[in-house]
């Protein structure tokens, strides 16, 4: 029998039975399907991280106060001591080092801000000029805060989109004071609304001198200094030299962590992909179930058409032959399903795309091929029992089923 | 040609063994004209299936044409049931998603035979059969005498040497059965050896060499060399 001839009798054979082979495609669809969906959605979403991530700045280095990493119990936590602070002056100091191209230090804490008789609660974000360009953010109005000394605390200061809507409505801000908690401020600039952001957002704090933050807080502390690396290549002996020059700093001792922006960005990225991974092999798990439909069907399929196989073996054909055609009947309509099921997961992702317009929910390739597939695989493998089974039938007895 | 030296097919029904033939022997000259006829359940349709090769003998031989096809494997058997032999049923067994010049085709589609050289075959199976204006017809949109005429064409378009009938005309009226029986017959004119099992004694009666069959064994064996 040449396989252009069993093709046809085996397509044929599906096309007889439409509800049957209808109902068996859907099943194979829907789990290819939902591979698709599903990846989708994990991939897009990893892109929409990863993407958020790089917006937040490039080259960037973060130093924090304190260490994450646990090393047993170290002698100071006994005696009540905790890890130093991080200074303006450790800031500062940073950019000694070849490799920084920039620094913006921040001091934050929640202060009352109000302008005439509007006030609300905001986040206080205490840093220098550098901080619009370390973190690649512009301003709408007016300036950021001015270059000079940052132990200087001026009282100026600069506005979320949102919140100068909410102190000032319509009236124009700049220029004018707000007073924030014990201080009053001039405002000398807002923010370009930043939109929906991953972490912070600008839109609702205000940004005054890292100096004025402190006095305000009365603190000499720094939540973090973002430093800006000269290049990618300055990432990594940038983050050494900052690590040698606070141990040197803080008494030999290492207690704050420096962390790279790739660092963040390959967690999240090893987070979501095993995530989108995870969510492929629930829906795998589908397919497995339509491979066992196949099964059911096939099954239901030969003792239908009993009679015909005898016929065939009467007319002939091998063992193999009949095993050939119902094998192929099987095959052909997994790959149908399967093929259906991309199509349907295809418009399903951009069905997504159009619903959430930030998530950029684009199938993986790989996910897709292997959606396609392990369906066809489930589908062979589920369809050799059956198919086996036409195959041993004997033909006196299935020729006078009746 | 056919030759059974011995056969017996003896069935298992549980603790009990039912005799369907018993230590068969006969000899079967090319192109002779069969008849077997018997009550029901005296092994004629055993006795089809063994010659036919969809059963095999419990014990004894089957020689076709010189070779002992009993022991053969199941794909060598399958290959001769294919190049030798044509099987009529009372049933006709046609596909029924397939066309009637497909059904005809099928023989050929299993024994890989090149499509131009099928279209060829079938086309003139068609016009011999009188079926030139059904090729594209299914079984259900033809009636029983057109769906035995479209058997008769699988059955002989292998151009097999014997043909096996198992009731031919038992579904059929009178007048297509026989047409369907003139059909048969113009084959075995033609050189091909005919078996026909059957209840219906006008229709045995038309073979040129009678079997009867009783309880799984051969009770009668007469020639009539003149036709009617």
């Amino acid at each position: 029998m040449q396989p252009t001839d069993a093709f046809r009798f085996a397509s044929r054979a599906a096309a007889a039975y439409p509800v049957r082979t209808g109902l068996m495609m859907l099943a194979m669809a829907i789990g290819v399907a939902a591979v698709v969906v599903l990846t989708a959605l994990g991939e897009g979403a990893r892109r929409y991280v990863v993407s958020e991530f790089s917006s937040i700045g490039s080259n960037l280095i973060l130093v924090f106060p304190g260490r994450n990493e646990t090393g047993g119990i170290a002698p100071g936590m006994l005696l009540g001591q905790t890890a130093r602070d991080l200074t303006l002056d450790d800031a500062l100091s940073l950019l000694r080092i070849g490799e920084v191209q920039r620094l913006a230090p921040i001091a934050v804490g929640v202060a009352e801000t109000s302008h005439g008789s509007l006030s609300r609660e905001v986040s206080v974000v205490g840093t220098t000029a550098d901080f619009i360009d370390v973190r690649k953010i512009d301003v709408a109005q007016g300036q950021f805060l001015n270059k000079e000394d940052p132990r200087t605390a001026s009282s100026v200061c600069v506005l979320g989109a949102i919140l100068r809507d909410e102190l000032f409505g319509s009236e124009p801000a700049l220029g004018r004071w707000v007073r924030i908690g014990d201080r009053r401020f001039r405002v000398v600039g807002v923010m370009a609304a930043s939109g929906q952001g991953l972490g912070f957002n600008t839109d609702e704090i205000v940004f005054v001198p890292v100096a004025a933050a402190q006095a305000m807080f009365n603190t000499n502390k720094l939540f973090r200094i973002l430093v800006e690396a000269k290049g990618r290549e300055a990432i990594a002996p940038a983050k050494t030299k900052i690590e040698a020059a606070m141990k040197a700093r803080h008494e030999g001792k290492l207690d704050v962590t420096v962390i790279t922006q790739d660092a963040v960005l390959s967690t999240f990225d090893r987070i979501l992909k095993a995530l989108t991974l995870a969510v492929a092999g629930i829906a795998a798990i589908s397919l497995a179930v339509a491979g066992i439909l196949v099964m059911n069907v096939m099954l239901v399929a030969i003792t239908q058409r009993t009679t015909e196989i005898g016929l065939l073996k009467a007319l002939g054909a091998t063992n193999g032959h009949v095993r050939i055609l119902f094998f192929t009947e099987a095959a052909l309509l997994s790959l149908a399903g399967a093929l259906l099921g991309l199509g349907l997961g295809q418009a399903g992702s951009a069905l997504l795309r159009q619903v959430y317009p930030a998530l950029p929910a684009y199938a993986p390739t790989w996910a897709s091929m292997a959606g396609v597939l392990i369906a066809l695989l489930t589908g062979i493998l589920f369809s050799i029992l059956p198919a086996r089974r036409a195959a041993r039938m004997d033909p006196v007895q299935a020729l006078s089923k009746r | 040609m056919i030759e059974l030296t011995g056969v017996s097919r003896i069935f298992h029904l549980g603790d009990s063994e039912v005799h369907a033939l018993r230590e068969i022997d006969l000899r079967i000259a090319p192109g002779e004209y069969l008849s077997v006829m018997g009550p029901s359940g005296s092994g004629k349709s055993t006795l089809l299936n063994i010659l036919g090769l969809l059963d095999r003998p419990s014990t004894g031989h089957y020689s076709l044409s010189g070779r002992n096809v009993s022991n053969l494997s199941s794909d060598e058997q399958a290959q001769v049931r294919r190049e030798r032999i044509g099987f009529v049923f009372q049933v006709f067994h046609l596909v029924p998603r397939l066309t009637a010049a497909e059904n005809i085709a099928l023989p050929m589609v299993l024994a890989g035979i090149e499509p131009t050289e099928r279209t060829a075959r079938v086309k003139k199976a068609l016009a011999d059969y009188d079926l030139g204006q059904r090729a594209e017809h299914r079984p259900e949109q033809l009636s029983g005498g057109q769906r035995q005429r479209v058997a008769i064409a699988r059955a002989t378009i292998m151009r097999p040497v014997v043909i096996l009938a198992d009731e031919p005309t038992g579904n059929l009226d009178r007048a297509s059965g026989q047409e369907a029986m003139r059909l048969l017959e113009e084959l075995n004119a033609g050189g091909v050896t005919l078996i026909v099992v059957t209840h219906d004694p006008v229709i045995g009666e038309r073979a040129h060499r009678r079997l009867r069959m009783d309880d799984g064994r051969l009770v009668a064996d007469t020639r009539h060399r003149a036709t009617d």
